[in-house]
């Protein structure tokens, strides 16, 4: 059992993520892709095994006993998910493959159901291509127009622009929560209020919040809010949506197939109850069950010590990184709006120079446009080089980052 | 009984592949000094290529006379490995004809995918130089970016293959070929 007193071993709490102790080119591994995909402890490890070597069987569809366990473990974890997040309850948890395949519902059931020519999606320049894209097809299919909040210098939302961005014809207003490319943290209650007096919806993308911050839906006051379990200690291809239920009620079935259906006629159909009607075909059992056990793992260590032991790492790494010659950091410069990514361009060392120069250091960052295009043409660069942390990373892999980048400095020179 | 782990390729049990034969100088030297990095307004056939992967982006304009590359320029923005790799290809195939800078892609893929023969190739001049990134799996397809629309401007076919950098998204070719004049 890990300790859980104020004290937290941080030590202690890296080494029960297996992966953490390989090695890459001979050299002990310094994981900093974090906002890509998060590490695995062992208890989600085990978890997985545990239900594949136990519990396996379709779920709502038996009568057997496995069918039973597995139908328990699926919708245990939906309500161990529901209260993680603080949804009222685990109908208003919607399983998904993750963050992506969350909003895409929302775009393909309500968006398509409700927007008409004229209508106007209100989402910013920092948001990931999965909160884009799907509103510009939207756009596309129902006439609505898609507008965006600006990004200040700092990487901080231009929200003094809202007020006039906000019309009667906006019906969403789309937003992270974190971004993942610059780790600012958004003023999600600020910019709800502001929407709902204007009549709006809004969709918060939390894929980057979730991990590292305690997340209460209801205290947000948003409308939907989707995230992502990978991101959080999770395996992959499991997420969720959150809504309302009268909502979650409101909106036509986004796939169809088996599960989401009461009876089916040769003409007409009707839907099971929600959360079931937007969960077609055999969903992903193990997933959700892995999902549960990292919300536990989360839990255990508790949000607060999460955060407090992010804010020293990454006050450190600001510390460190702003000392080395030529280097650029985007986002803000305020901790308290900054949340696990450092973002940065080093001289004329292209940003996958840099990647490719620290992995033969053993050291895994992230080079690339951080699916954020957008963000990029505003601070006029193509690319930027991320280390990201998570609840694993210690000062030890800012010090093991700096002499990397210093060795990107030597093969580079400073010009 | 299922079969191992496939044991590792002869390349694999080398040592680590050195940094030092990645960055060469005469590639930094390129890349900060690029050459024929210019608009070519009276080109007679361009291509554009982007990696969508990185964002990395070339396009390639060629003056044409009677199958001669009378002359080349590129533009671009990337990484150091995909930029000084096309300026050394059009200091080269400046004034070759159209086979011979096909040839030039051919012997320069060869050497991309290990072939230590295309390597003494001295007909590969500077690009030489980037012998070691084919130590770096992950980083060849910038390597070979230039010479994809150095193709494409010429109508040929690409040979990258899996490691190449002719991807699309979503079943939408990212390469635009576009015949002016």
């Amino acid at each position: 059992m890990l300790d859980t007193s104020p004290e937290l071993d941080w030590a202690a709490v890296r080494d029960v993520f297996p992966i953490l102790s390989e090695e890459v080119g001979g050299k002990p591994l310094v994981y900093l892709d974090s906002a890509a995909t998060s590490q695995k402890p062992q208890v989600v490890i085990d978890a997985l095994t545990y239900y594949y070597e136990h519990t396996n069987a379709n779920v709502h569809r038996g009568i057997h006993e496995l069918s039973r366990r597995s139908t328990v473990a699926y919708e245990d974890a939906r309500g161990r998910l529901a209260r993680f997040i603080g949804a009222s309850g685990p109908e208003e948890l919607v399983w998904t493959r993750g963050t992506t395949e969350a909003i895409n519902l929302v775009a393909g059931s309500w968006a398509l159901d409700n927007l008409r020519e004229g209508d106007e999606i209100l989402i910013s320049t920092m948001e990931h291509h999965s909160n884009i894209i799907p509103w510009q097809l939207v756009a596309r299919r129902t006439g609505a127009k898609v507008k965006y909040i600006e990004v200040d210098d700092e990487g901080r939302l231009v929200l003094d622009d809202l007020p006039a961005l906000l019309t009667s014809r906006t019906r969403l207003v789309a937003i992270s929560h974190v971004s993942n490319a610059l780790g600012t943290v958004n003023p999600v209650r600020e910019i709800v209020e502001q929407a709902k007096a204007a009549g709006a919806l809004v969709l918060v993308d939390g894929a980057q919040a979730v991990p590292h911050r305690r997340v209460d839906v209801q205290e947000l006051g948003c409308d939907f809010y989707a995230f992502s379990g990978h991101k959080m200690c999770g395996p992959t291809g499991v997420g969720g949506l959150w809504a309302r239920k009268e909502l979650l009620e409101s909106m036509p079935p986004y796939h169809g197939g088996g599960e989401m259906i009461r009876i089916v006629g040769r003409e007409e159909s009707t839907w099971a109850e929600v959360p079931h009607k937007f969960e077609a075909g055999t969903p992903n059992i193990a997933g959700a069950v892995g999902i549960a056990a990292a919300a536990d793992f989360i839990d255990e260590l508790g949000f607060d010590a999460i955060a407090e032991h992010g804010r020293d790492v990454m006050s450190y790494a600001m510390e460190r990184l702003s000392d080395i010659d030529h280097i650029r950091i985007f986002g803000p410069t305020d901790l308290a709006e900054r949340s696990g990514v450092v973002s940065f361009v080093m001289g004329d060392a292209h940003p996958h120079d840099i990647s490719t120069i620290l992995d033969s250091e053993g050291i895994a960052i992230r080079a690339g446009h951080h699916c954020a295009q957008l963000v990029m043409q505003h601070f006029g660069v193509s690319a930027t080089a991320r280390a990201s942390f998570y609840l694993y990373n210690s000062r030890d892999d800012v010090d093991r980052l700096a002499e990397g980048l210093e060795l990107v400095q030597g093969i580079f020179g400073t010009a | 009984m299922i079969a191992g782990p496939i044991p590792p390729q002869r390349d694999e049990l080398m040592t680590e592949p050195s940094l030092t034969s990645l960055y060469q100088q005469l590639i930094l030297e390129h890349y900060r000094n690029p050459r024929n990095k210019s608009e070519l307004e009276d080109h007679t056939v361009e291509a554009h290529v982007s990696n969508p992967v990185c964002g990395d982006e070339i396009r390639v304009q060629v003056r044409l006379q009677c199958d001669t590359i009378e002359d080349i320029r590129f533009d671009g923005q990337g990484c150091s490995i995909s930029q000084a790799s096309v300026s050394m290809m059009t200091a080269i195939v400046k004034g070759s004809n159209r086979d011979e800078a096909i040839q030039l892609a051919h012997r320069f893929t060869e050497m991309m995918r290990g072939s230590e023969e295309a390597a003494g190739d001295r007909s590969l001049g500077d690009l030489r130089a980037l012998q070691g990134v084919s130590k770096f799996p992950v980083r060849i397809k910038c390597a070979l970016l230039g010479f994809d629309a150095l193709r494409e401007a010429l109508g040929e076919d690409s040979e990258a293959g899996p490691s190449g950098s002719r991807s699309t998204a979503g079943g939408r070719t990212l390469h635009e070929r576009k015949a002016a004049h």
